[in-house]
């Protein structure tokens, strides 16, 4: 999930999207976006244009960042879930996530970029990670509500990339989507269980869950189409394939009746059907928090870009041992 | 720290979903050495019994095709329709040939 770095990078001044070309590009560029008409796909080592480049490294290192700082929130409930079963479920999940870490890694390497740049460039602030992941989780009826609404988001999100025109990042999330689907599941589960066989009070802290992620959820699929400026040429460039409101409104109509299944409410006053457009209609989304979060503002911005600085820096004489390692044993054998 | 020398080298994986069929490119890893990229490639890339044999190579040994010589070396091929089995008609009571 967690592709918002299109959205936000008007703001921060990243890639500019036009660009003069020189008239020997212009016979590459025209090949290459007749290639994205005919719905062909781009490999790693064929001409692309240095902006759709910029904006896929840009994109696929913020996805990737998200992937492993998303891995800190529930992480945090591992050695304190309520039983051996959720332990183990949960184990899997966090484990799911550095996995998917790693494939995008992979994936933006392709682009040009060294590994360690990019964990440089999340390190000292330089590239974001998803919003989402800035929030706290407060309860082990959290850990569920991830589950449910944020992966439910990010399947949302995820899915339509699976076909995006950079191969690699969409091999990338075909396997990611394959994998996630499990991850939204486990969640509604455990909530789902807290539902129907918990006391008053579980019931109340999923209702308390469930009211604190909401809104943040729906932020996770960026700006509205209106303040998103550089989705057109996302979409021209076949990195985007549906635009962000659309995928909200996907999100909230099929959200709503597992809520009523579930038995807890949604909230936002303003969520009725609209028999005329056959879909709920939704309140105003307070996009002045999705700033202040974005900008490192959110409830934990500070403490989850510690912890990962702190987990490279007391790794770096496991990595550095490890490379010694293997040099002595090459040589070993040179010998 | 950003110096690319200290970074583990590049793996490319490849796994064998089930006995009978080929190895298959899957993904890529860092690893320090042979073993850990095995050890990794398993953990990376089969949490879900995706595969039942993992070879891994180091990418930099890898060589590959340039993509500009794609014309040159795959067209030739286009227009040679006897290669295939299609190509012959042959008479209704011996077509299962």
């Amino acid at each position: 999930m967690y592709t918002q770095a299109m959205d936000t990078m008007a703001r921060e001044g990243g890639a500019k999207l036009e660009k003069v070309l020189r008239p020997e590009e212009q016979a590459l560029q025209d090949r290459f976006d007749a290639r994205i008409d005919a719905g062909d796909f781009i490999e790693a080592k064929d001409w692309m244009p240095d902006n759709y480049r910029k904006t896929l490294l840009r994109q696929i290192s913020q996805h990737a960042h998200s992937e492993i700082v998303g891995m800190l929130p529930e992480g945090n409930w591992i050695s304190r879930a309520p039983t051996l079963k959720r332990k183990a479920i949960l184990l899997a999940k966090v484990q799911d996530e550095g996995g998917h870490g790693l494939y995008l890694y992979a994936a933006a390497e392709t682009l040009g970029t060294s590994r360690d740049q990019m964990i440089d460039a999340l390190h000292s602030g330089k590239a974001k990670y998803s919003s989402i992941f800035n929030y706290p989780t407060l309860t082990w009826a959290d850990i569920g509500t991830i589950g449910w609404l944020v992966d439910g988001a990010a399947i949302m999100n995820q899915v339509p990339i699976c076909r995006c025109s950079f191969a690699p990042y969409a091999r990338a999330m075909i396997r990611i989507c394959r994998e996630e689907s499990f991850h939204q599941r486990q969640g509604y589960d455990s909530l789902l269980t807290m539902m129907r066989d918990g006391t008053d009070a579980q019931r109340a802290m999923v209702q308390d869950a469930v009211n604190r992620w909401w809104w943040p959820c729906l932020m996770m699929f960026g700006p509205p189409d209106d303040q998103s400026p550089n989705s057109a040429q996302g979409m021209r460039w076949g990195i985007k394939r549906v635009s962000n409101d659309t995928l909200r409104q996907k999100f909230v109509d099929a959200t709503v009746q597992q809520a009523q299944v579930l038995g807890v409410t949604l909230p936002d006053p303003d969520l009725k059907w609209n028999e005329e457009r056959q879909h709920w209609d939704f309140g105003a989304i307070d996009w002045s928090e999705f700033w202040r979060v974005v900008g490192g503002d959110g409830p934990c911005n500070r403490e989850r870009l510690a912890m990962r600085v702190a987990a490279w820096e007391e790794g770096a004489w496991v990595r550095e041992a490890a490379l010694a390692h293997a040099r002595k044993q090459s040589m070993k054998e040179a010998a | 720290m950003n110096d690319v020398k200290n970074e583990w080298p590049l793996w490319e994986v490849f796994v064998r979903t089930k006995a009978g069929l080929d190895h298959k490119h899957c993904g890529s890893l860092h690893a320090a050495d042979p073993k850990m990229a095995l050890q990794m490639a398993r953990d990376v890339y089969t949490r879900r019994q995706e595969g039942c044999s993992v070879w891994v190579v180091r990418s930099d040994q890898i060589v590959a095709s340039d993509p500009g010589d794609k014309d040159m070396l795959f067209d030739p091929a286009e227009d040679k329709v006897y290669r295939h089995p299609t190509f012959y008609k042959l008479p209704d009571s011996v077509d299962h040939m």
